[in-house]
């Protein structure tokens, strides 16, 4: 009966942490450098999060820890990719590792820690109306902030002079180069940019949603991420779209094991993946044309 | 690859002539790696209070100290050097082939479905588990090939969805309708016939599966030092476009060397289940497709540094285990320290998207 309002909830509050992710990976692609390290940076954030929240009981101190996390470990891609050149598919994806790695190693303590997560709040007013009030309007401060935050990022990329300054660097850096700008410094600042946004998602995923520290509880939504930028063609509002379709997809299978709908929670549990695989398929011939011109090399695996 | 001081006027003149041997500089090279990469282990260990120096210690010694640990260190170079190769083969293409843990569950999961449910007489139930593994796990790993040479998709994005994909569906059989009806509600199949187990041999778990190991790396190395295939392979992963207009067909290329990368990890699956398991289960890999990929970047995707990349991941394995007992260490905290050794090597290499002979 409150089948669809249900996943339609479901589908912000598990999108939001999501569209973090493809936000940062967004930003860093624009910038030319593709960063698959992206899921270490949501492990770093949600792992930061709950470990600065149990030791300050403070869950906004602790986004801001997962934001900080999320954004240092971006660090070390960065260093690979722009300043030694390293092939950004395997500098990322031993980053992953190493977030892996460091999350498990001193998450470790606070597996079972209890922890104040971070509040529903229900806005007075707008979530008495009927349907979509509970929809819309009883979420945790994230989810009210990752619409808006997308929008902004839309306006700085596309109406301001450092978007432009961004969207050069990963077009063309030596034209951009040439025009005065600092390529280098560009792409630091956006692959760092982009691992404190996933750093955030991170932070929402384990503060808002599980309320509890799972070594690896990101399980390839960063990857998913990944997938998703090149779906928005490289676009923060088609971003929303992707984020709220995938948040949409994983929150109807967990309303149908919910539900004991009588097919395996296994095969349910695929079709997220598989939903964004066909989606990327989907989208990936359009889109390419909207791919920023430096990364054109790495997905050829030439880069 | 650079000549070190191929200018008089460089630091490099300073370098005396000994020291320019390309295998000076390689042997140099993963020493300043692996002296990096252990001090920023060692860092991250005192921020832990806990005392790097015998923890190290430790690790070593428990790998290689003893029969047992040597015998471990055996078995666990089965599924890390298949799958480093499993990433190897597709990389001297220029494809990036991180789908070696899915390629894995998959191999595992026909092999296993054969032993169980073909029927076959004795005699060929291993060799069908052999076929079943290379062949589950090349179709996977056909799907990720077949997305890229036909819709141009991503082969790296593509093969991380599938990895979960296959996860999933191995847990699907393992709890539904594979499951053991006597095995106590827990999510195993039946106990593999005893046919279907690799002989083991000298000592501990080590398996008949080990002779993979040399087996696929030996065809390699031959394949890729001595046959047109692998020169061209090696054509299309420097310049896919100057390979084409020479007229080679480079589709064809990417399509079978992912093909044959997941043939590769589909076997590593088929020896984990038939020898180490005796059975399908959840949580057949500790994430053996993963460290493989990261061996075979660290050994330059090169038959023999693959070889000797993936021994030292299996020892770091090892030795993780007992970190974990001993100090009460996270067994995954050696993930850190082959992070960092990647990190170390890919830093000091500039530009490594070519793959040298």
């Amino acid at each position: 009966m409150s089948f669809i309002p249900d996943v339609a909830t479901g589908s912000l509050r598990s999108g939001s942490p999501v569209l973090y992710a493809t936000l940062g990976e967004l930003i860093s692609e624009r910038a030319g450098i593709i960063n698959l390290g992206i899921e270490g940076s949501m492990l770093a954030g949600a792992c930061a999060g709950i470990i600065a929240t149990a030791e300050t009981g403070n869950a906004y101190l602790g986004i801001l820890a997962g934001c900080a996390a999320g954004g240092l470990l971006a660090v070390v891609h960065a260093f690979m990719a722009v300043t030694r050149g390293a092939n950004q598919l395997a500098s990322g994806l031993a980053l992953w590792f190493l977030g892996l790695g460091l999350t498990a190693f001193f998450g470790r303590p606070y597996v079972s820690a209890n922890i104040d997560g971070l509040d529903r709040i229900a806005l007075p007013g707008l979530s008495d109306l009927p349907v979509i009030g509970p929809v819309l309007f009883e979420h945790d401060v994230l989810t009210y902030t990752v619409i808006p935050l997308a929008i902004a990022i839309w306006f700085v990329l596309f109406r301001t002079r450092w978007g432009i300054h961004l969207r050069a660097v990963g077009e063309y850096p030596e034209a951009a180069f040439a025009a005065g700008i600092n390529p280098q410094l560009v792409q630091y600042l956006a692959v760092c940019a982009g691992g404190a946004l996933a750093g955030i998602g991170g932070a929402q995923l384990s503060l808002g949603l599980a309320q509890s520290w799972v070594e690896g509880m990101t399980n390839g939504r960063g990857f998913i991420a990944v997938a998703l930028v090149i779906f928005a063609m490289w676009n923060p509002l088609r971003a929303v779209a992707g984020a709220l379709l995938f948040g949409g997809v994983l929150a109807m299978q967990l309303q149908l094991q919910a539900r004991g709908v009588a097919v395996s929670p296994f095969l349910l549990e695929m079709t997220p993946y598989l939903v964004t695989l066909a989606v990327l398929l989907f989208w990936n011939r359009a889109s390419r044309h909207a791919m920023p011109e430096g990364l054109r090399a790495v997905f050829r695996g030439t880069g | 690859m650079t000549i070190i001081g191929s200018q008089p006027w460089r630091i490099g003149a300073l370098i005396p002539e000994w020291a320019r041997d390309p295998r000076v500089v390689t042997t140099a090279r993963f020493t300043v790696a692996g002296i990096i990469a252990f001090a920023v282990f060692s860092i991250i260990l005192l921020l832990d209070r806990a005392n790097p120096i015998t923890a190290v210690w430790e690790m070593f010694e428990s790998a290689l100290g003893g029969e047992f640990g040597r015998s471990e260190v055996l078995v666990k170079l089965v599924p890390i050097g298949l799958c480093a190769a499993a990433t190897a083969v597709p990389a001297r293409a220029g494809l990036i082939n991180v789908g070696g843990e899915g390629q894995f569950h998959i191999g595992a999961l026909f092999a296993g479905g054969l032993v169980l449910y073909s029927g076959a007489p004795d005699l060929l139930l291993l060799p069908l588990a052999v076929i079943g593994g290379a062949v589950g796990g090349a179709l996977w790993a056909g799907l990720a090939g077949g997305l890229r040479v036909r819709f141009n998709l991503n082969e790296a994005i593509s093969t991380l969805l599938l990895n979960y994909v296959a996860i999933q569906l191995v847990n699907y059989f393992v709890f539904g309708p594979w499951r053991d009806p006597d095995a106590f509600n827990w999510p195993f199949t039946a106990d593999f016939p005893s046919a279907a187990i690799p002989p083991g041999f000298w000592a501990g778990r080590v398996h008949a599966g080990l002779i993979l190991v040399p087996i696929v790396l030996g065809v390699l190395f031959l394949v890729f030092r001595y046959t047109r295939a692998g020169y061209e392979m090696r054509a299309v992963g420097g310049n896919a476009l100057a390979a084409a207009r020479t007229g080679i067909p480079t589709g064809r290329y990417l399509f079978w060397s992912l093909v044959a990368g997941g043939a590769i990890a589909g076997l590593a699956g088929m020896a984990e289940v038939t020898a180490i398991q005796g059975r399908l289960r959840p949580g057949i890999s500790i994430g053996y497709g993963f460290i493989g990929f990261l061996a075979s970047w660290l050994g330059g995707h090169r038959p023999v540094g693959v070889l000797f990349a993936a021994a030292l991941f299996s020892v770091l394995v090892v030795g993780g285990d007992s970190l974990q007992i001993s100090a009460g260490l996270p067994g995954s905290s050696v993930n850190i320290l082959m992070a960092l050794m990647l990190f170390a090597l890919l830093a000091g290499r500039r530009n490594t998207a070519a793959v040298r002979s």
